[in-house]
């Protein structure tokens, strides 16, 4: 891993300079706290507000991206260690600018979103749970996404879009 | 909004804070389930929440909260934050502009604490820096220098003895007493000995309800805007725009017409956003600094940042003949409002007027208090004041069922209220209460099979079993909710719909005050603009307070308080359309009507195209709704119709106990509901299965637990919300029988699963154990360890103890 880029004046006021390669794009951001964390990172110096702050603990996983390729509560990891890396997240998984991916659809389609704040991180764990070789029964399903927490759906309909998500994901992959 | 507004930046592909909700898919009129018009947004990542917004030179704010439940303050010193480079306001009680009190109700909260301290996280001071972190250094910097005192914690105390002292003995309300509302209800001579003799058996036992928390995802935030007629404009996460600026601007010594509100992406609510939170601190640090500030609260913050649903004492005696018949009920209900009176006064009404449940009782006396202590103040969530009764009565219908050997839905369907029964409050139910058919359906839903040896266990993925200690529990929750406000208060919703030609399509735009919070009111004003005015194309405005007020997104009342309003003034808007029809010398019959972007004839026979009637012309209406007016409760008998319309819930519980260790796996939900008329299915059923989800979360996980009143558990860590895991499949039946009152016939239904879906687990862990269980959450020590313990609430809830 890459230790954080210090520049002199960065140094002097206790930041660093943070480059990501977010959603494909290397982006750089200047006077970056090195103590908060990736996701602040993203939301407040990146101009990227899709992954959401809802605990901040790791334990509700409405932060969850992919940190080169793994999904990753992006609260729990420092700023500073993403340096250099991998990031994609909600905004990374539309089909085109303004135009829902697959697993997107499938959360709109189902009526698995309400207020929404668990989504973007629900769309990140489902994408990958949907791309994996795995087969998905009733309690896969729930054993995998037990780390995303929904306060106003009751599942149901989010286990109704995974479904329809791994039809449509399986279906172009096959 | 004034043009200050102007400042805040979307950030790229981000929504505008002052545009529409979106377009959504076109088409879907009432009784499709078309898609959300926000849903796009969200699963983009491009909506924006409360916590999202940002405006060019913004500050961040941030809150000094109070360590302690009860205590005087000595000194306060700001000094030491006011000199950290890059603070740039430090304020206190004296920095209130206005009034130093707000409240929904009662006027008794202070903005900033003055001189006292009423509970932990009460906030003292708040401070405006550069960025976050300097702003939560800052608050902790300010020197505080308090005397303590032992908190008023003991909510019986509070209640009943004379010589505790008083949580209010200063302040806005000095001298009231700890009960904030003692509400009576008589019907009978329930304590007469020759009504006694008439029942068989009588059961008395005491229940508890532990305090639970809304948990909405989406923490407090907002940002206000200074602008340069000394006003501010305010963007917020709320539920009730208008309520906010009744009390903030007085506070703010602000005409009301100076704070201009929006409503920002709200992430959930349940009531937890009824009450003030970031509003007049970031109004009051932004009109200081002149500059843009925000507010956001983290987790561990929102715990104190908000109230939460009344924790309860409750004491239920219930007479019945050996057939099952209810002869009299007594009831006493205590609920615990905390510090501040929120809206403790409305949750009593309905704890005292809903206390019996739904079901027809000659002699009843119920007595709820709601006090003051130095708890975690206390005010609306889901079910309001319903929820905790509904425990303790459906506990006791299954008690004396139990006791009579009679089936347990046999006994609710003997006592069950129906339409033209009359409720200890004498108000007649006069829409239909199909309780007999809801009975009847959840009978017929199958039953799981009997526990599977490959299916998940308790204990789940832990392993803690292979089914040796595991037993199975059925039970069952009927519930009762009033919908929407009661008691007199002028319940109402305004409306304005405009409807134009744009680029040859007839176009409706519905532009209400009312608070999307993610239960779909959006797409549901849509549907009602599409249906009436015949048009594919309707786009729903941001909620802001350029349009009157609609009312709370509370009670379950908006689709038909709002959606009366929609539907009003699209009407209107209807005979505009007419009108100028016939000025275009177009011989309009009476009965003609909308559909398909024409006018139309009874028959269907197109008459004209509605872009060639609006030409170049818009029309607009603006209507405010109004459900029928209800009554107060009399004080002393609690006698009064108070109640618009009342909503039924029947949920069946299905439960593995492992008995050993405590451990329980809900296996299936079932719920029958009826509500009135479908508006929109899919909106619906989500409603329906979240509500039971938070049913299912009080009745065996939630509780904010507390200690000499300071929250031991404020983080998602310790509190537990039921996860993917903790949630069976909910089998459904959704009953339309309409309301002819409401509009379309509609009745409320968001808060009714969450009040049964609890006492219905309660009883099948009951069924499975053989334990009393009159406290929920039930945790595994009350199951694990009740064998050793005389009482099964002895040293309950001490504890953090993760299930």
């Amino acid at each position: 891993m890459t230790s954080p880029a210090r520049t002199a004046s960065d140094s002097a006021a206790g930041t660093i300079r943070l480059t990501l390669t977010v959603n494909g794009d290397v982006l750089t951001a200047d006077r970056v706290p090195p103590g908060i964390s990736l996701l602040t990172a993203l939301r407040e110096h990146f101009d990227l507000p899709g992954s959401k702050n809802a605990c901040e603990q790791g334990e509700c996983g409405s932060c969850t991206l992919y940190l080169d390729g793994e999904p990753v509560c992006s609260c729990l990891v420092a700023a500073g260690q993403a340096q250099g890396r991998e990031v994609r997240t909600v905004e990374g998984l539309a089909a085109a600018e303004g135009v829902p991916g697959a697993v997107q659809q499938a959360f709109i389609e189902c009526g698995a979103v309400q207020c929404g704040f668990c989504t973007p991180g629900l769309i990140v764990a489902v994408d990958a749970l949907v791309r994996r070789d795995v087969e998905l029964d009733d309690a896969v399903v729930r054993e995998e996404l037990a780390g995303n927490l929904c306060r106003c759906t009751g599942y149901e309909k989010i286990i109704d879009a995974v479904r329809v998500a791994a039809r449509h994901v399986r279906e172009v992959a096959a | 909004m004034s043009d200050t507004s102007a400042r805040c930046i979307p950030s790229q592909g981000r929504g505008s804070l002052t545009g529409a909700w979106g377009n959504g898919t076109p088409g879907g009129g009432v009784g499709d389930s078309p898609r959300r018009p926000d849903a796009a947004g969200k699963v983009l990542g491009t909506f924006t929440y409360a916590s999202d917004l940002r405006a060019e030179g913004m500050l961040h704010g941030a809150t000094l909260r109070s360590p302690h439940p009860r205590a005087l303050i000595r000194r306060l010193d700001t000094a030491p934050a006011l000199a950290m480079p890059g603070v740039r306001a430090v304020l206190t009680h004296e920095d209130v502009p206005g009034r130093k009190h707000y409240g929904l109700i009662v006027q008794d909260c202070p903005v900033l604490a003055i001189d006292e301290v009423r509970y932990q996280g009460e906030p003292v001071a708040i401070v405006a820096a550069d960025d976050a972190d300097t702003a939560r250094r800052a608050a902790q910097a300010i020197v505080v220098d308090y005397v303590v005192f032992e908190p008023i914690t003991d909510l019986r105390r509070a209640v009943f003895d004379p010589a505790c002292p008083r949580v209010h003995e200063r302040g806005a309300v000095a001298g009231h007493d700890n009960v904030v509302r003692h509400q009576p209800v008589r019907r009978g001579r329930p304590h007469d000995p020759r009504i006694r003799a008439l029942a068989d058996v009588e059961i008395t036992r005491e229940y508890e309800v532990g305090m639970q928390d809304q948990a909405f995802l989406g923490p407090e935030a907002g940002l206000a805007l200074p602008a340069p007629d000394g006003g501010v404009d305010l963007h917020v996460a709320t539920q009730w725009l208008h309520a906010d600026r009744e009390q903030i601007a007085p506070c703010l010594g602000l005409p009301e017409e100076k704070v201009r509100m929006a409503l920002s992406g709200v992430g959930g609510a349940f009531g937890g956003r009824e009450d003030l939170s970031v509003q007049i601190h970031a109004a009051m640090l932004a009109l200081r600094t002149g500059r843009p500030v925000r507010m956001t609260y983290d987790r561990r913050e929102s715990f104190f940042g908000h109230v939460h649903r009344h924790p309860a004492l409750m004491r239920y005696t219930h007479g019945a003949r050996s057939d099952g018949t209810l002869v009299y009920v007594i009831a006493e209900l205590l609920l615990d409002g905390g510090a501040y009176a929120s809206t403790t006064e409305a949750v009593v009404g309905n704890a005292a007027s809903l206390g019996i449940g739904p079901y027809e009782v000659e002699h009843v006396a119920v007595d709820a208090y709601g006090a003051y202590t130095n708890n975690p103040p206390c005010g609306a969530m889901r079910g309001f004041g319903a929820v905790q009764a509904c425990f303790a009565y459906e506990s006791q219908m299954d008690a004396v069922a139990e006791a009579l050997g009679i089936d347990p839905l046999e006994i609710r369907a003997r006592n069950a209220v129906k339409q033209g029964s009359t409720l200890a409050t004498g108000q007649l139910i006069d829409s239909p209460a199909p309780l007999a058919e809801m009975f009847a359906r959840l009978r017929e839903m199958p039953l799981p099979d009997e526990p599977d040896p490959g299916a998940l266990q308790p204990g789940g993925y832990g392993n803690t079993t292979h089914g040796e200690g595991v037993r199975r529990g059925v039970g069952y929750g009927v519930g009762i909710k009033n919908i929407c406000y009661s008691a007199g208060f002028d319940d109402y919703s305004t409306a304005r719909v405009t409807l134009s030609a744009k680029q040859g399509e007839p176009v409706a735009i519905v532009h209400t005050a009312a608070a999307e919070v993610g239960q779909g009111l959006v797409t549901v004003q849509g549907q009602i603009a599409r249906t009436e005015l015949g048009v594919e194309n309707a786009t729903v405005a941001q909620a802001d307070t350029r349009v009157g007020s609609s009312g709370s997104s509370s009670a379950s009342r908006q689709s038909y308080v709002t959606g009366g309003a929609v539907k009003a003034a699209c009407e209107a808007v209807r005979e505009l359309v007419l009108e100028r029809a016939r000025a275009h010398g177009i011989a309009v019959p009476d009965d003609a009507r909308l559909g398909g972007g024409k006018l139309l004839t009874s028959q269907g026979e197109p008459l004209a195209d509605l872009t060639q009637i609006l030409g170049a012309e818009t029309l607009e209406a603006t209507r405010e709704y109004r459900h029928r007016e209800t009554g107060p409760l009399d004080r002393l008998t609690g006698q009064g119709s108070s109640h618009v319309q009342f909503a039924f819930a029947v949920h069946r519980a299905v439960v593995d106990v492992d008995v050993e260790l405590g451990l329980i796996r809900v296996v299936r939900l079932d719920l029958v509901q009826d509500v009135g008329r479908i508006l929109n299915r899919q909106a619906l059923e989500g409603q329906l299965q979240g509500g039971t989800a938070q049913g299912l979360g009080l009745a065996l996980l939630e509780e904010i637990v507390t200690q000499d009143g300071k929250i031991r558990n404020p983080s998602f860590t310790d509190y537990l919300i039921p996860t993917i895991l903790d949630m069976p499949p909910l089998g459904m039946e959704i009953l339309e029988h309409p309301d002819p009152a409401a509009p379309y016939g509609l009745r409320g239904a968001g808060e009714p699963p969450t009040l049964s879906s609890t006492p219905a687990i309660a009883a099948a862990v009951r069924a499975a154990t053989g334990l009393p269980l009159n406290r929920v959450p039930i945790r595994p020590e009350h199951i694990a360890l009740a064998d050793r313990r005389a009482d099964p609430r002895v040293g309950a809830n001490r504890e953090v103890i993760d299930v």
